[in-house]
């Protein structure tokens, strides 16, 4: 799939964001006044803001009130629905533990239920499909959540949260690659089955339908080296988690070495968010004999 | 709405016959040359004379090898637009409800006045369908025809898909699947029409006819069979000319 | 149930009004229908009532509308202001553009009119061009056939009075086995895909015989991978086998051919190898019955087939045996020619066994008496369900001409000619060679031609030559070199005029033939002749006008410009007097007409032309009085009588109109064609639908529609006289001498059986050395080099890959997204590769005419046309490499002069990827038009 940046912006900083906003729900830190408004602050910038970089990849943007419509049916439309609720449920609570002062932890909760409700939503916006192989699996949702989670547990400081998050995350990351490498087999997709000429040989496309691009070569057909997503795999593996854990387990954390462990973590995660879209693979590929 | 209809009337679609398609383009051009100026918003050609034109287009044709050891390669065109799923993830992911299934017929459509150009719809398509328009930016897809089919203006001998009507080699049809009497249900009957990625459990409308077995360098064996039509009459030109005198003379 | 969906209106207004015209998309001449809305072209598709295309389209077609708002339209004349190449131009008047164009024309014709060169590439008004030129006087003018497809209609009409492509069509409702040799998804194309589609609904078998496995081929249910030029030895081999095992129709052979004809054997006679003809001039046969030769059509002759007769003190010998003691020689054994053809010897004899089993077993019988010339009646017509094809990769080789010989030799020995369930001739065909005209090339200044320019000699006193021996014409056609070059050789035109051999001309005026680009071979060297100056800085070629539609490579080497119409714009008639568009069972013609008016300044060619013509005063365009006798091309195809009763169009003659093939001219008849749909048809008699060259019904029917003006029935040719008048001549007889470098060739090429030869090319260069094959095809979506202008069409072919067998590729070690240089005795191009198994494993191809240069048709000059498509033409030369012998022969057929595309002898070799840019460049043209719009979305509007 093509790597766009706004899809990714988006699932990255809303991830982060609805994962603060988890910890903030909770209580966690017991936070008020000013402090209280700098977390929400951060919470709600890469929430909105994520949910802000969705829609630039929309081809008519204007009409993305009609988006909220389809909760029945459609995860995107869950998500949006879910997202708003949870920025409303959190910005009252919010509002009253800045402004007055009153922490109300049962809408707290329910912020909490709501935010990570819609990172989970967002999660089966790719889990759903069953053209993309590697994406249609449960390591998915629960990848999108221990992302949500530990990078809000960094966030809201919750370190020891954050260890034990960040190590489960980086292990359920390897392993979701492993699993992913596999995953279009497992499928049973080949351009032969694609085609249903398979029972005749081998089949290889002679020509395309067009010399040029399409819209399906550049949105699902993104082909990426080895070698190359090896080496992204490693740096993101390392920035996302190994290198926090240590530090987080072996030193002591003060702000700038907190900060510094965030930016390698936002690293590591853009860097994962990358590959999540530049590795999968849509079976469309397949009439383009490009895997 | 994006729910699907538990059932649909008619089951309209095509069956495109892969043992004839020449891959010659027509329906491919025919049905951009009717759908740019018909049901919704034009298909655009971006940078359409310059060093990387990219358009919309809703059906197109591929061309695949098929090589296997003992046979000579093999050449198959392969046209592809919507199969018009039964379970079409394209209409269920929608989030504004621009993507639906006629009851009536089953035809998918985009309500290009609801679609907010998410492209989702595209992704859950295994087919590759579906294709946003850069222009316009809603999504667009194959209306079966919608404005063709049912189309008053129209004589009814033509009230078919553009991309039916055009095709040279008759390689494409079109009928409603629901009726087991239908043209399309006997057609995919008999020749084993194929559903593409039943995998991905869309239940498409659309049924591709396979290839025929072809005859090939296998096949020298029937030699046997057709000896005795080339059983020599005579062994040298002088005996042949003596065989073709008697000939002659019987005529 | 959620279940919601909008209100759709399902019957929307289509059009404001449907216009019937003729598509012009490719040679198809398909009928459509053109959809205006707000007086703009909205949807173009196919008219059912048509008889070529019967409602379907091609995508060519359906992209009409592109071609028609074209941005690489020409818009008004021009006058070149830069240097020639540069595509620098002025727009003028079309006053100033006649004013310049006569003061070129009308000192050549009052002096040398021969100095004039007149020729037009793929238009489909040659009898009006023909008759132009004719009246202009110059020898000088063809068509494009010479590098087209002379080879197939020559071959056809000398051997059966008909041709493969637009004289005849297999029976498709009736065939059981049809083999098409060499043909790609050109011409013809949408009854082709039809016909197919009859065959596989039929169950009936489709063999495609074709080195590339694309298109028909790919659909046929077997598929012959021979390699290029070797078409006519598995024929031949395939008639061997056939002879051998008497599975040839002797009843047919006996009526209907010169089978039994006699043969004069005397190697000393001058009539050595002539047919024996009586007093009457009528061929004689020798008598079964009484042994004496006897006139063939005698009644109660029962000829003989084999033997030798002496007749006045020559020994004769019939045509038959003649052709079996050559055919059964075991250089024509499957086995000696199974390697050279790459085409193993059982599966030869396994496809000549189904030949004979589903002629000869499986052979269909209509309830329909006829009467054939003789007056003899018949009960019923039966037929011999095979069938034949063939198109360019037989006709494109210098043994082209006697490889489509062959193919006609065998449907000829099967009985399958002109029979249900065999090959069918489409009226004014079938046409014997002897009704057709002779070349004519004398001129005297001021005046017109002796006759035709084209035609179809019938001995060396037919040769275009003066009595020096020297060419008449430009291009040296109807020569010693190429005898029978009846399409001329427009390929030779621009290279000879450089050269000035025969002689230096003054004018270059061509239509619609982009001979700077694909439709030259060597077109570097081409646009070199054409930019060439002499010492004194003049141009070699001193005056070039050009008439095309679109900015073309060849635009930018004119010095007028005389813009045409798109097809939707103009009027033109597809005339019998021309290439015909009739069925089988109908004679039919067609019209173009404006369906919507020019926007620019432009006009139809063939108006222009006619214009031209008047002001010049050529006769024939002019009254007595010197006032134009036509204001336009409408008026032409309306008015202007070719025999009298007999003109362009043959529907709707004479005052009522209702003349079919003869009448009197008719002003209304344009606005009937139009209310007809754009076309005539007129149905054959059913007792006259088959065996026509003998049937008396058709040819009485013939006579009344005007095709012919008596009766014409004749004999099909196994046995070809007139090549052997040009042999005779080889061998030192008769006064006609040809020059001695020449006459082995002659011997050799003008047998008067088909033969076989390898194909010039590699008899000329070391096979070791360029081992491969290099052929081109047309794409289904493409014609020629007018697709990549239009937004739509170019978007499928934008660039075109060399495709390179398994073999080689493997060879190679070539990788997905690699180049190569393939290189020819003549020349280096860089080109991109494309693995592809389906192919013979000694032949590399490419898509035709998709490389463009920079500059040209309107496109951005990072078009992938101009960076990544490439030319094979540039690997081509006109001549064949140097012998050593001081001469230098030329590249093509040498009974016909046909150019040899296809003999082309390449090596390949990984090149660098680099730039990703195929070579060799060429600078680029200005263009006289501008760059099209960035973006577009046609349709918006409605």
């Amino acid at each position: 799939m093509h790597p766009a940046a706004s899809v990714i912006i988006f699932t990255s900083l809303s991830g982060l964001g609805f994962g603060l906003m988890f910890f903030l729900g909770l209580g966690k830190p017991d936070v008020s006044g000013g402090s209280a408004f700098v977390f929400f602050c951060i919470a709600y910038a890469l929430a909105v803001g994520g949910l802000l970089a969705s829609t630039f990849h929309l081809g008519n943007p204007q009409r993305a009130m009609k988006a909220f419509s389809q909760w029945r049916t459609s995860w995107l439309s869950r998500e949006g629905v879910v997202a708003v609720a949870a920025l409303l449920a959190m910005g009252v609570y919010a509002a009253l533990l800045i402004f007055v002062g009153i922490r109300v932890a049962p809408l707290g909760w329910l912020g909490s239920a709501l935010s990570i409700t819609a990172v989970y939503c967002t999660s089966m916006i790719y889990g759903q499909l069953k053209t993309v192989p590697r994406w249609n699996m449960t390591t998915t949702p629960i990848l999108f959540l221990l992302y949500a989670l530990s990078g809000g547990a960094l966030l809201a400081a919750q370190l020891p949260f954050a260890l034990l998050l960040l190590a489960i995350l980086t292990l359920v990351q390897i392993l979701s690659w492993m699993l992913g490498d596999l995953s279009f087999a497992l499928a049973g997709h080949n351009i032969e089955t694609a085609t249903g000429l398979g029972h005749l040989g081998k089949v290889r496309l002679l020509e395309s339908p067009h010399s040029g691009e399409n819209y399906l070569t550049r949105e699902m057909v993104h082909v990426i080296g080895r070698k190359h997503s090896f080496k992204l795999r490693v740096i993101a593996a390392l920035c996302l988690g190994v290198i926090p854990v240590v530090l987080l387990g072996l030193f002591q954390i003060n702000h700038l070495s907190a900060l510094l462990i965030i930016a390698l973590h936002v690293i590591g995660l853009f860097t994962s968010r990358w590959l999540f879209f530049a590795e999968a693979e849509h079976v469309v590929g397949l009439y383009y004999d490009k895997r | 709405m994006t729910d699907l209809p538990t059932s649909t009337t008619k089951k309209l679609g095509l069956v495109i016959d892969l043992d004839i398609c020449v891959g010659c383009h027509a329906c491919v051009i025919n049905c951009k040359e009717w759908n740019t100026s018909n049901y919704g918003a034009p298909l655009s050609d971006i940078d359409a004379y310059g060093s990387n034109p990219v358009g919309t287009f809703l059906n197109r044709i591929h061309t695949y090898e098929v090589k296997s050891d003992d046979k000579l390669a093999q050449t198959v065109h392969f046209p592809k637009s919507c199969l018009h799923c039964e379970d079409a993830p394209c209409v269920t992911v929608c989030p504004t409800g621009a993507s639906y299934k006629r009851s009536e017929d089953g035809i998918v459509l985009v309500n290009e006045s609801d679609c907010i150009g998410c492209g989702l719809c595209a992704w859950a398509c295994p087919y590759g369908a579906r294709e946003l328009d850069a222009a316009e930016g809603v999504m667009k897809k194959c209306t079966l025809c919608v404005d063709r089919i049912y189309n008053e203006n129209l004589p009814e001998i033509d009230r078919e898909p553009a991309c039916v009507r055009t095709c040279p080699a008759n390689a494409r049809h079109f009928g409603d699947f629901a009726d087991p009497e239908s043209d399309v249900s006997r057609m995919s009957a008999a020749r084993g029409g194929m559903q593409l990625m039943p995998q991905q459990d869309t239940k498409p409308v659309n049924r591709y006819l396979p290839p025929r077995p072809k005859a090939d360098i296998q096949t020298d064996g029937d030699i046997d069979i057709l000896a005795p039509f080339l059983e020599p009459v005579a062994e040298t030109p002088k005996g042949l000319l003596g065989w073709l005198d008697k000939a002659l003379e019987a005529l | 149930m959620n279940h919601h969906q909008p209100d759709l209106d399902t019957s929307p207004e289509v059009s404001d009004e449907i216009r019937k015209t003729t598509c012009y998309m490719c040679a198809c001449r398909c009928g459509i229908n053109v959809h205006l809305k707000d007086g703009k072209v909205k949807y173009i598709e196919g008219n059912r009532d048509h008889p070529i295309n019967k409602g379907v389209l091609c995508a060519k077609g359906s992209a009409g509308i592109m071609q028609h708002y074209s941005p690489a339209r020409l818009r008004a004349p021009m006058k070149r202001v830069g240097e020639r190449g540069e595509g620098k131009f002025e727009e003028i008047s079309w006053d100033e553009a006649f004013d310049i164009a006569a003061k070129h024309l009308a000192p050549i014709r009052e002096k040398a009119p021969h100095k004039l060169a007149f020729f037009t590439g793929r238009d489909q008004s040659q009898s009006l061009t023909s008759f132009w030129a004719q009246q202009f006087g110059t020898p000088n003018y063809a068509a494009h056939g010479g590098f087209c497809s002379v080879n197939m209609a020559a071959a056809g009409i000398y051997t059966m009075g008909g041709a493969f492509w637009e004289f005849g069509v297999p029976d498709w409702d009736r065939t059981k086995m049809f083999m098409i040799f060499g043909v790609a998804e050109d011409h013809d194309s949408n009854p082709i895909k039809m016909g197919l589609s009859k065959l596989k609904a039929r169950g009936a078998k489709i063999v495609g015989v074709n080195p590339v496995r694309t298109g028909y081929n790919a659909i046929a249910d077997e598929w012959v991978g021979i390699t290029p030029g070797t078409d006519g030895l598995f024929v031949l081999a395939m008639i061997h086998v056939l002879l051998k095992a008497g599975k040839v129709d002797l009843e047919y052979l006996m009526r209907y051919t010169n089978a039994p004809m006699l043969v004069n054997m005397d190697e000393a006679s001058d009539e050595h190898g002539l047919l024996l003809r009586d007093v009457q001039g009528q061929f004689m046969v020798q008598d079964r019955v009484t042994g004496k030769p006897a006139a063939f059509d005698k009644k109660g002759v029962k000829p003989v087939f084999t033997g030798e007769i002496t007749y006045q003190g020559t020994k004769y010998t019939p045509v038959f045996q003649l052709m079996t003691e050559k055919y059964l020689s075991d250089d024509y054994a499957p086995e000696a020619v199974a390697e050279r053809c790459g085409i193993s010897a059982d599966r030869i004899r396994r496809l000549a066994a189904e030949l004979a089993h589903v002629a000869f077993e499986q052979e269909i019988t209509i309830d329909q008496p006829w009467t054939d010339w003789k007056g003899e009646k018949h009960g019923t017509m039966t037929g011999r369900p095979v069938s034949f094809h063939a198109m360019r990769g037989i006709s494109a080789h210098s043994n082209g001409f006697q490889t489509c010989r062959a193919i006609h030799l065998l449907q000829i020995l099967l009985g399958s000619v002109e029979v249900p369930g065999g090959y069918r001739f489409k009226p004014p065909y079938p046409k014997p060679v002897g009704i057709h005209p002779t070349p004519h090339s004398y001129a005297t200044p001021g005046g017109p031609l002796n006759g035709p320019h084209l035609g179809f000699p019938t001995g060396p006193e037919d040769l275009a030559l003066n009595a020096s021996g020297t060419p008449i014409r430009i291009d040296k056609a109807f020569t010693w070199e190429n005898p029978l070059s009846a399409h001329g050789m427009m390929h030779m035109v621009i290279s000879n005029a450089h050269a000035g051999d025969p002689y230096k001309i003054d004018t270059l005026f061509m239509y619609m033939a982009n001979m700077s680009w694909n439709s030259s071979m060597n077109s570097r060297g081409v646009m070199d002749m054409l930019t060439d100056k002499d010492e004194d800085g003049n141009y070699v070629i001193p005056n070039i006008i050009y008439s095309d539609a679109y900015s073309s490579e060849m635009v930018a080497f004119a010095d007028l410009i005389l813009p045409d119409t798109t097809y939707l714009e103009r009027h033109d008639c597809i005339s019998l007097l021309d290439r015909p568009i009739s069925e089988a069972d109908a004679v039919c013609d067609s019209i173009r007409w404006p369906v919507v008016e020019p926007d620019r300044d432009v006009r139809g060619f063939q108006s222009a032309l006619i214009q031209l013509g008047s002001k010049l005063g050529l006769p024939g365009f002019v009254n007595e009085d010197g006032t134009a006798k036509y204001a336009d091309y409408a008026d032409y195809i309306v008015n202007h009588e070719r025999r009298p009763g007999v003109g362009p169009l043959a529907g709707f003659r004479g005052e009522d109109g209702k003349g079919k093939g003869r009448g009197a001219p008719n002003p209304e008849q344009i606005n009937k064609y139009i209310e007809n749909g754009g076309f005539w048809q007129d149905h054959i008699p059913d007792e006259a639908l088959f065996y026509k060259p003998w049937n008396k019904a058709y040819q009485d029917w013939a006579v009344e529609r005007g095709i012919f003006d008596k009766p014409a029935p004749y004999l099909f040719n196994i046995y070809v006289e007139p090549m052997q008048k040009f042999r005779l001549a080889a061998e030192g007889k008769g006064e006609l001498q040809p020059p001695d470098h020449l006459r082995a060739q002659l011997i050799e090429a003008m047998d008067p059986l088909p033969v076989w030869w390898p194909p010039y090319e590699e008899q000329g260069v070391d096979c070791d050395e360029y081992p491969l094959h290099a052929l081109t095809q047309r794409p289904a979506a493409m014609y020629h080099s007018w697709g990549s202008q239009n937004a739509w069409l170019r978007q499928i072919h934008g660039t075109n890959p060399l495709y390179v067998s398994g073999e080689v590729w493997r060879k190679h070690r070539f990788k997905e997204g690699d180049w190569a240089y393939l290189t020819s005795h003549h020349g280096k191009i860089k080109v991109p590769v494309v693995r592809m198994d389906a192919l013979n494993p000694h032949t590399v191809w490419t898509w035709n005419a998709i490389g463009k240069r920079k500059g040209a048709w309107a496109l951005d000059e990072n078009a992938p046309e101009t960076t990544k498509g490439f030319l094979l033409n540039h690997l081509i030369h006109e001549l064949l490499p140097s012998k050593g012998d001081g001469l230098r022969w030329s590249n093509s057929d040498p009974i016909t002069g046909q150019a040899a595309w296809y003999d082309l002898r390449v090596k390949i070799e990984k090149a660098p990827t680099e730039d990703g840019v195929s070579q060799p460049e060429t600078p680029a043209q200005t263009s006289p038009v501008g760059q099209g719009p960035k973006d577009i979305a046609y349709g918006e509007e409605f």
